[in-house]
């Protein structure tokens, strides 16, 4: 049975794939992009990757599709014919891909015991020690946060640096044209921009009453996820795409100044670096209790406890960079269209 | 035979779809689609390779004897998905800039502007 539903969902994700390859319209790519991402989360369960297919799940389906959607607002959504240059690129891909099936036959049978990635030192290691070394139930986490928290702490630095690169990418022209007209047409802006205002139309209540339901539930969820992440599935990462999405559902149905209004983007900017300060932080703590840098066991005389506090600390900062980067993006995406509707253009 | 490698011939498969997007469509949009089913494909075949048969997902039960997955590749692959947005929205930005100086998406048609000049 189990097999079975995987080849059906692989095969799925294949037609998915080839849909969009071939889809003219980006909406209807874009879409069912999304929907390759939702199988690929199920597949994730099925191959026992809970945490992981929560975050695809949060992220490929939902984030990047809001983003995707937002950039095809701002460059139009109809793909051009182009000149026919296929032949180059599908000889290059079937050469790669046959390569890559010859590959196959001298790896190691899927899903079997004496894969060397299952019987390598690091694995015994990590199933059998860290439940004692750590004391948290969920692997992933302890090998997240605390075996691996310096690599960790290099994949927030490149979320905080794609969140500073975004808003400034997206911000610059704007701060250009304004000081050409010298202010004066900046106020015109402010001032259009309230009395057009975010009246909601008749025609959302629906989707009004909906999120306005559910959005308090989708932020208890996030928070839920960051501080159960030591127990099931869950953590920094997944909490902080949670709680954007959130708010950006939010943002997305009450219009983009109220939620503004919520969090203003100087206090996204903030917690963008406090995040990954938190983070530094505790490395930094740590070394000023005498242990390594990141090394939780000084931080409490029960080197069990201090890894407990350290995983919750550095999981914290985690989720707040990735609330702050998912927020900045989307402010990025959607500012600039609210500016060029303002504009004119 | 078939059924042991199953999976990383759609692995694969996936991964020259994305190759094959990224090569032969001009639209700078659908090149980055392309990419993200490229990275899709990898995610899948690290999470294949970290699957025991019998196992179960890597968080700690009281039961004797339990197979767990390898909760290793399931690390690297949940940073990199998010690590991975971050840098799509990245990409996205820069399309938006070029839609706005060169009022095009389309690769071909930006290399005949550069060509004009």
């Amino acid at each position: 049975m189990e097999e079975f539903t995987t080849v059906f969902l692989m095969a799925l994700l294949v037609a998915g794939a080839l849909g969009v390859l071939y889809v003219r319209n980006l909406f209807v790519a874009t879409m069912l992009l999304g929907a390759v991402s939702f199988l690929m989360a199920l597949i994730f369960i099925i191959l026992d990757a809970v945490d992981v297919a929560f975050t695809e799940a949060a992220v490929g389906a939902g984030i990047s599709t809001v983003l995707f959607l937002g950039t095809l607002s701002l460059v139009g959504a109809d793909e051009k014919k182009s000149r026919p240059k296929t032949v180059l690129p599908l000889l290059v891909s079937l050469i790669v891909g046959g390569t890559l099936v010859y590959a196959t036959f001298e790896m190691p049978v899927v899903g079997s015991a004496d894969n060397p990635v299952q019987t390598s030192n690091l694995t015994t290691r990590f199933i059998e020690q860290s439940p004692k070394e750590i004391g948290v139930p969920n692997m992933v986490t302890s090998v997240l946060a605390s075996y691996r928290g310096y690599d960790t702490f290099g994949e927030v630095t490149v979320i905080f640096t794609a969140g500073i690169a975004v808003l400034l990418i997206l911000r610059q022209l704007r701060r250009r044209r304004d000081e050409q007209t010298e202010g004066s047409s900046s106020a015109e802006n402010t001032e259009t921009g309230v009395e057009s205002g975010p009246s909601p139309s008749i025609h959302d209540l629906v989707p009004h009453v909906v999120s306005k339901l559910l959005i308090p539930f989708v932020l208890l969820f996030g928070l839920y996820v960051q501080f159960h992440g030591d127990f099931g599935p869950g953590g920094g990462f997944q909490a902080g795409v949670i709680f954007a999405a959130g708010i950006i559902l939010y943002s997305l149905v009450f219009g983009l100044e109220y939620a503004q209004k919520l969090i203003p983007l100087w206090a996204v900017e903030l917690l963008l670096a406090v995040g990954v300060l938190l983070y530094g932080g505790v490395g930094v703590a740590t070394m000023l209790y005498g242990g390594n840098f990141l090394d939780y066991n000084w931080l409490s005389a029960d080197p069990v406890a201090g890894q407990h506090l350290g995983i919750l600390l550095v999981e914290l900062g985690v989720g707040i960079t990735v609330t702050a980067a998912m927020l900045a993006i989307f402010y990025g995406f959607a500012n600039r269209n609210e500016f060029r509707e303002n504009s004119g253009e | 035979m078939f059924f042991d490698h199953y999976s990383y011939w759609i692995v694969i498969i996936l991964f020259v779809i994305g190759l094959y997007t990224v090569m032969s469509r001009s639209n700078l949009i659908k090149k980055m689609i392309g990419l993200s089913l490229f990275q899709i494909s990898v995610f899948l075949f690290y999470i294949t390779m970290g699957k025991i048969e019998g196992g179960t997902a890597p968080i700690l039960v009281d039961a004797p004897d339990t197979v767990y997955s390898n909760p290793l590749p399931h690390v690297l692959i949940l940073t990199a998905i998010v690590v991975g947005v971050a840098t799509t929205a990245l990409g996205l930005s820069l399309v938006v800039r070029i839609k706005e100086t060169y009022d095009t998406i389309d690769e071909d048609e930006i290399r005949d502007m550069e060509d004009v000049k």
